[in-house]
């Protein structure tokens, strides 16, 4: 707190400002003051040649000089030794400080023949680091810093409990809690204004990334201290590579690095560029990207067409090996991790590619040995070719499948989790273009010859698709036309599919389960262990509905129909539940849990969140203002052999005894505990209210003694009178005769 | 049980209580009218008129003879409950904002507002219970709230003191006798107004509920905060009931902000707390603008709820209500 003016400390008399040693001061924060000098470079490594052949090589000279910017007339000065010859330098003053930087930037330490090579410097700089005494005659060997023991980064999946952690940021508080189902979570740590926009976890949960103006910062270890922090000002959004190596940080606004503006571990290099890839283990920056504009369009009515930027631009291949960039309608870059370098140094051209996506793991392909990485893409009808969807293979850049499809508006890109399928939804217009389908062409990308499968009995618009994890079942959600000038969304229809039960272990063909229509259901969320899955209605302002499905219900054995006995799958839905105002669902990544938040990000009400089991029983609510985001933290693939998994499985029962048992002891204590502190707060309020009464009788209070009964004078003559009322409920005649 | 709806006001209700026998509800509305009702069906049994602004507060004493109103035509008035004659007129020079009878129904007091110079005050004047007498003009006590406007009031066991909710969240005592001032406690949060006062039975201990968020159970004699009850919600009005050990606490958004909001979101509900565990129990949705003002009726049995959206819901327990007990409680009862 500022100390108010009275509080000021008075003025001591005897204070001598000259006294002081300032020196240290001045140099730390010594002030480069304009010189007027910016526009000169020196150049220095030419050839010494005589006085006849010094406009010879000024001439030289200024061709590569100029190639940068415009040297100013007789802008060259090549001084003479006292033998008449030059000095092997030459001092050239360009035409404005920016074309100098340049000349800086992209001369220097260009060879001009075979042995010389031409050194540019500014020659403010040469003014300061070339003195004197500026830089230590001497060579120094740099100080290695002892080793330093650093805290283990995965100590939370060490918990006894096996619990989750997730991280909570409500308000201006950002806090990491361990999940305890129906109790309050507990706190691991939390902080205010640790973040300025929003939190993010790395893919493998080693990370919780922070965001602030200068950058974006992780933390981890057992005392959330910070582990690395990457300069970027202005950064608008963060991407990892999949295994945790690189990060990818995007900022609108193209930086702007230069001697004024310094930004630690970043150079003139990054100047200009948007996006950067940086190393995580150095901290380091690999390489920096501008963003490229998309030509803007026009659609039918002549309005411009608002483009959504791609994010991740930078797609990573599942291992970590390849990063590629599309450039839409052109082609795609890929680069190589870690020299960044662009593979075969050019991009893959690809007339009219709309998008692309790299195999999410990497892909087993029959009869394939070698080591490769897939990516899918897909090209519009371009004149008289028809639309195209392929599989490109890294790093042999070769096609393994093309698939020609017609009548096509738009198509998108949905691999499953283990790359043994790729699904292309296509959406497809009538010759007409008045109605809309869509078609499903399924690529079996395991089996020999990548062959397709089309799935076209839909006869809606397909607006979500998801492949179940580690699956081959899938959910999607059609919808009909929607009619114009209509307030309410279209009703939606969702349908599940699975393969045909095959013999020999092989997937038969996908196969329609289930279409559960009338609904409003537009989102998708697959336990990240498959089987159950959560059908929800997000950003809808009337419906909040979030149905449990299960794939693989036990059904009683009599009760199966004929139908469903060729089916990889037993459809049943477990439980319908609401929360209003949900805008974003997350599974724990066990697959245990569900939560659903309804995020100040999106709108302000009641903001907050719900705890769900897989089953969709509700285990928990709260309701935080101002909350904006509960992200689990994601584990990392198990360590476990296939075998030890299928053992653990085996002896399920057996485990589940055990936690049950200390799930049960745990509620005990908890318990105990709340009514031990409900029976205290009742036995002391019961004292104070006897001793309340007591006061009262003391003091003689009547009134309040009897119930705040005040007694009428004339009370006494109370006459009671009795009042008989008869009432005719019916009445009927009858003539007897 | 399904409630009763009290559809007689044509705007927001302001106050509404039961007389002492619980048979009688009335309420108050800023439409200038006071309606008396029957609160077993609903039915309505009168109407008093006179008033010439919207009505802030009413109190009717224990015999159920006499009525007093207050509101923003700077009057306070007295009616005969049973015949609706007019008995009384007080002028002030602001509105009154409170009015209650003490325990034996002898005294009555005011609450004026702070405006145009005027300092909020508290007046009493001594009743006469018989409806035909002439009563005084004459105050027999005037407390000034010079620190921060007094805005609810009420008299303790025995008349003994009187104490005020103010508009900087604090709680003062006075003695009633001669009007000195005793002390006072910063109950709820600074700046946050004291929106209502209610006693326990016996005047030993009371509920304050807050702009805060939350309602307090505060002793009488040392207020002293008991027990702390908080919500999502600025409060309106808490009571608490007899009988059981529960307290109900009525609120929401603003009525300012309401039209912009959903009646969801508005959280425009009744919600009952265990007394003595501050625990939720239970909420009561139906109205769909804030509640201004909870009553419970005087045997336990029921209570009523005025809102912003100018109804009075009268809700009868049923038995569920009386059965519920948590573990220590039945414990207890067994004992």
């Amino acid at each position: 707190m500022a100390p108010s003016y009275e509080n000021l400390p008075i003025d001591d008399d005897d204070f001598d400002e000259s006294q002081i040693d300032f020196t240290d001061l001045e140099e730390q924060y010594q002030v480069r003051l304009d010189e007027g000098l910016d526009a000169f470079v020196v150049v220095d490594g030419l050839p010494i040649v005589p006085d006849d052949n010094r406009p010879k090589l000024i001439k030289f000279l200024l061709r590569k000089l100029n190639s940068v910017g415009k040297v100013k007339d007789d802008g060259v000065f090549m001084p003479l030794n006292d033998d008449n010859k030059t000095e092997g330098y030459a001092f050239v003053e360009y035409n404005a400080p920016s074309e100098a930087i340049q000349a800086v930037k992209q001369l220097h330490g260009t060879p001009l023949d075979k042995k010389h090579t031409m050194a540019v410097n500014k020659l403010t700089d040469i003014d300061r680091y070339g003195r004197e005494g500026r830089i230590d005659e001497e060579y120094h060997a740099p100080q290695i810093e002892p080793f330093q023991q650093k805290e283990h980064l995965r100590s939370w999946l060490g918990d006894v409990e096996a619990r989750d952690q997730m991280v909570m940021f409500h308000g201006d508080k950002v806090g990491v809690f361990w999940n305890e189902k129906e109790d309050a979570p507990e706190v691991v740590v939390d902080r205010d204004n640790w973040t300025e926009s929003f939190v993010q976890w790395s893919p493998q949960g080693t990370y919780l990334t922070s965001m602030h103006a200068q950058g974006v910062q992780l933390w981890g270890g057992k005392a959330w201290s910070r582990q690395k922090r990457f300069a970027h000002p202005g950064v608008n959004l963060v991407d990892f590579s999949p295994s945790e190596k690189y990060i990818t940080t995007w900022s609108h606004r193209p930086l702007q690095v230069d001697e004024n503006h310094p930004v630690p571990s970043l150079s003139l290099e990054e100047d200009g560029k948007n996006y950067i890839i940086w190393d995580i283990a150095t901290g380091k920056p690999l390489r920096s990207f501008t963003t490229i504009d998309v030509p803007s369009t026009t659609d039918a009515e002549g309005q411009p067409v608002k483009k959504k930027m791609q994010w991740p631009t930078f797609k990573w291949s599942s291992d970590d090996k390849y990063v590629a960039r599309m450039i839409q309608g052109q082609s795609i870059s890929v680069y190589e991790l870690p020299r960044m370098n662009l593979l075969d140094k050019s991009s893959v051209k690809i007339e009219g590619v709309m998008d692309f996506e790299w195999a999410p793991a990497t892909p087993r392909r029959d009869g394939v040995k070698s080591y490769e990485q897939l990516f899918c893409y897909w090209t519009p009808e371009l004149g008289s070719n028809p639309a195209k969807v392929a599989l490109m293979s890294i790093p042999s850049k070769e096609v393994v499948r093309t698939r020609n499809l017609f009548n096509v508006s738009d198509a998108k890109l949905h691999w499953q989790s283990e790359a043994a399928y790729v699904c292309v939804k296509v959406d497809r217009h009538s010759k007409s273009k008045k109605s809309m389908a869509t078609n499903l062409e399924i690529f079996r990308v395991r089996e020999k010859g990548v062959p397709v499968e089309v799935v076209d009995s839909i006869k809606d618009t397909v607006i979500n698709f998801a492949w179940e994890p580690k699956g081959n079942r899938f959910v999607l959600i059609t919808t009909g036309e929607i009619p114009t000038q209509s307030a309410v969304p279209p009703k939606t229809a969702v349908s599940f599919f699975c393969p045909e039960k095959a013999k020999g272990g092989a997937v038969g063909n996908f196969r329609h389960i289930r279409t559960i229509d009338k609904k409003n259901s537009n989102a998708i969320y697959w336990s990240p262990k498959g089987r159950f899955v959560v059908v929800a209605t997000l950003q809808s302002q009337q419906s909040f509905d979030l149905d449990f499905w299960d794939l693989n219900f036990e059904k009683p054995k009599d009760d199966k129909d004929d139908k469903e006995k060729e089916l990889t799958a037993n459809l049943q839905l477990m439980s319908t539940a609401e929360h209003y105002g949900v805008s974003d669902i997350e599974w724990d990544p066990t697959g245990r849990y569900v939560a659903t938040v309804a995020s100040a990000f999106r709108h302000h009400m009641e903001n907050g969140y719900h705890l769900y089991d897989f089953k969709g029983q509700l285990l928990r609510e709260e309701h935080i203002d101002r909350f904006k985001q509960l992200i689990w933290r994601p584990r990392p693939p198990t360590l476990l052999s296939k075998e030890e998994q299928a053992e653990i499985r085996k002896n399920l029962r057996n485990y589940s005894k055990l936690f049950d048992e200390q799930d049960l002891a745990k509620k005990n204590t908890a318990n105990r505990q709340v009514v031990e502190l409900r029976r205290r707060l009742l036995l002391e309020w019961l004292a104070w209210r006897e001793a309340q009464v007591q006061m009262l009788k003391d003091e003689g209070a009547e009134i309040e003694l009897n119930g705040g009964v005040v007694h009428k004078e004339a009370e006494d003559e109370v006459e009671e009178v009795e009042e008989i009322v008869e009432e005719i409920i019916e009445e009927t005649e009858e003539v007897i005769g | 049980m399904r409630p009763i709806l009290l559809s007689g006001h044509e705007r927001a209700l302001t106050q509404v209580k039961y007389n002492a026998d619980g048979d009688i509800i009335f309420s108050v509305s800023k439409d200038h009218v006071v309606c008396a009702w029957f609160s077993h069906n609903g039915e309505r049994l009168g109407t008093y008129h006179g008033h010439q602004g919207a009505l802030w507060t009413v109190d009717v004493d224990p015999t159920s003879t006499l009525l007093a109103t207050g509101g923003a035509d700077n009057t306070m008035r007295l009616w005969e409950v049973k015949t609706g004659k007019l008995l009384k007129t007080w002028d002030f020079a602001t509105s009154i904002k409170r009015v209650e009878f003490s325990p034996d129904g002898r005294q009555l007091l005011g609450v004026t507002e702070k405006r145009s110079g005027h300092l909020s005050t508290i007046v009493v004047y001594e009743i006469n219970p018989d409806p035909a007498a002439e009563q005084t003009n004459e105050q027999s006590l005037r407390i000034v709230c010079d620190e921060s406007k007094a805005t609810v009031a009420g008299f303790s066991y025995m008349g003994k003191y009187i104490i005020a909710g103010h508009e900087d969240g604090s709680v003062s005592q006075w003695d009633a006798k001669d009007g000195e001032y005793m002390f006072s406690e910063q109950i709820h949060e600074p700046d946050m107004q004291v929106t209502d006062l209610q006693w326990a039975p016996d005047r030993t201990y009371f509920i304050t509920a807050s702009k805060d968020k939350t309602a307090k159970l505060v002793s009488t004699n040392e207020l002293r905060v008991l027990k702390s009850y908080s919500t999502d919600t600025p409060l309106n009005s808490a009571a608490i009931t007899p009988v059981k050990d529960y307290v109900i606490l009525g609120g929401g958004q603003a009525a300012m902000d309401v039209t912009t909001t959903s009646a969801r979101q508005g959280k425009f509900e009744a919600r009952f707390y265990h007394k003595i565990f501050q625990e939720e129990i239970g909420r009561v949705r139906g109205h769909f603008g804030p509640l201004n003002y909870v009553a419970v009726h005087p045997r336990g049995t029921g209570y009523c709820s005025g809102g912003e959206d100018g109804y009075v819901r009268v809700h009868h327990f049923d038995k569920a209500y009386f059965d519920f007990m948590y573990e220590v409680e039945r414990e207890q009862a067994n004992l």
